[in-house]
């Protein structure tokens, strides 16, 4: 599968850091060029520098929100623009929300939650596909999280983003099964990113979740990469509308 | 680096039980690209054809038996030295409705597909829980969480080895020990000849039941299964993976 990636493009939302930012140097890696979007353009334009100057592949950094539609219209036109079609895209962008129970969210904090976390991967999902559409094909991944199989007390509004991208993922794998896009979400357990430790800041140390974990750790960015990157090559030829939990065996203990 | 050498199972030895069967076939096919060196079991001596000096060797032998399970290990520590993956692919179908179904067949299924697992996986993990470390992929189906007509026996078998990976996956998760399952839709197999006349020309109809509109190919489970085996799932564990071309996304 190392070699199908090469000369292709994908689209990395939420590219700049965690998660996102290992997929963009795992596809990097196997002569995927890559468009990534993000709100920081510091963080974007470093790693877009790291890639170009790498020499394996070309990137391309959009400043996006993905809660606003003309943006998110702009980097696909933007990503088609620069490297001609988008094969794959992964939809990461996400943010954790306030830590605390639900009668204490305010409206607002609940609307940036899905605002960004539902709302945005539902943008980017419906501009991505209408550009695969008319390319004929691709293959799409979307971010949910082990909140998003189970329920994590505390962070409510997060984990009903998580299980409604799997509920919009799969109404969009079978509207396009027969187009020749796959579309399947991965679902991460604990990461050593910069979300979690925001997330939890204050309330519970790493260790702690990780004796919590089957495996008894947390787990690296570029290991759920591999899987989204899994996923989007060939050898995921007969999964669609899939949601892969990548956890540790948190969700089944 | 050749196209497979991306799966990181290079020097890797793996058990593949039902190994004669096609997805059995594709699936040591696939291990071997990658580098892998693989016991291939079967109870059909058709098996023997699959060996391979220095790379594939082959047991005839009824996955249910204990004795079986042993010998694989054995066969694998001999000529390969330890055991790194154990592929429990060995499965038979019965498709009758329940007041048709006898306690014998009940129990036949049961002990070939769950019994099966059971034996090896048991065998295996003594040997990978001293290594600390060891993957286990078990070939579940969609009738592991859906339910299928006529498939009574079947469905409580497949049922039975997802719920078998997810109990190991969490007693071996803290041993360096990785236990999922690939649940595949309706694949183009032999696993109906016998059963039904044209059981291959049956499976590929039932392609029309899967969002992707087709059954799938052996080779496409075994490309979820070397995933499954190898580096590249880390961090997975307990996973049942559907590959069923969005059957159960419906």
């Amino acid at each position: 599968m190392s070699d199908e990636f090469a000369g292709k493009s994908a689209l990395i939302v939420g590219g700049t850091s965690g998660i996102g930012e290992a997929a963009v140097d795992g596809f990097a890696d196997k002569g995927c060029n890559v468009v990534l979007a993000g709100l920081e353009p510091d963080l974007g334009q470093r790693i877009e520098q790291r890639i170009n100057e790498g020499g394996k592949a070309r990137a391309c950094f959009v400043q996006t929100d993905v809660r606003d539609e003309a943006q998110v219209m702009r980097l696909v036109e933007r990503a088609a623009e620069t490297f001609g079609r988008i094969h794959f895209a992964f939809n990461n962008a996400g943010v954790e929300g306030p830590y605390g129970p639900i009668h204490d969210i305010s409206a607002a904090d609940f609307d940036r939650v899905i605002g960004v976390n539902l709302k945005g991967v539902w943008l980017c999902l419906k501009h991505e596909l209408r550009h695969m559409l008319e390319r004929g094909g691709g293959a799409i991944v979307n971010t949910s999280s082990s909140a998003g199989v189970v329920s994590i007390p505390q962070v409510g509004v997060y984990s009903a983003s998580k299980h409604a991208i799997i509920g919009l993922s799969k109404a969009a794998a079978l509207e396009n099964a027969r187009a020749n896009i796959r579309i399947n979400v991965v679902a991460p357990g604990p990461v050593r990113t910069g979300l979690l430790s925001r997330m939890v800041a204050g309330q519970v140390d790493l260790d702690t979740i990780a004796e919590s974990v089957p495996v008894g750790r947390i787990s690296e960015p570029a290991e759920i990469a591999a899987a989204v990157i899994w996923l989007c090559s060939s050898s995921a030829s007969f999964i669609t509308g899939h949601t892969l939990v990548v956890d540790g065996g948190l969700t089944v203990a | 680096m050749s196209a497979d050498a991306a799966f990181g199972l290079n020097g890797k030895v793996a058990i593949v039980t039902g190994a004669a069967g096609d997805i059995g076939r594709k699936t040591v096919e696939l291990l071997l690209s990658c580098g892998a060196n693989v016991i291939a079991e079967d109870i059909k001596p058709a098996v023997d054809d699959l060996a391979q000096d220095g790379r594939v060797v082959t047991l005839v032998g009824d996955c249910a038996e204990e004795d079986t399970a042993q010998r694989a290990m054995i066969l694998a520590r001999q000529h390969f030295g330890t055991v790194d993956i154990l592929i429990n692919n060995a499965g038979r179908l019965l498709a009758k409705s329940i007041l048709d179904t006898t306690a014998d067949e009940w129990d036949g299924i049961l002990r070939t597909n769950v019994r099966g697992a059971f034996l090896h996986s048991r065998e295996a993990l003594r040997w990978m829980a001293q290594c600390g470390s060891g993957v286990i992929v078990n070939v579940a189906s969609i009738s592991s969480v859906i339910g299928i007509a006529d498939q009574c026996a079947y469905a409580a078998s497949k049922g039975a080895v997802a719920q078998l990976t997810k109990a190991l996956a969490v007693e071996y998760g803290g041993r360096g020990i990785r236990v999922n399952a690939v649940a595949p839709g309706a694949v183009v197999t032999g696993i109906l000849d016998g059963i039904v006349p044209n059981g291959r020309e049956l499976l590929a109809s039932f392609g029309v039941k899967h969002a992707l509109g087709r059954s799938g190919q052996p080779e496409e489970i075994a490309a979820v299964i070397a995933f499954l085996a190898s580096p590249l799932s880390s961090f997975v564990t307990g996973a049942i993976l559907m590959a069923d071309g969005g059957f159960t996304a419906m």
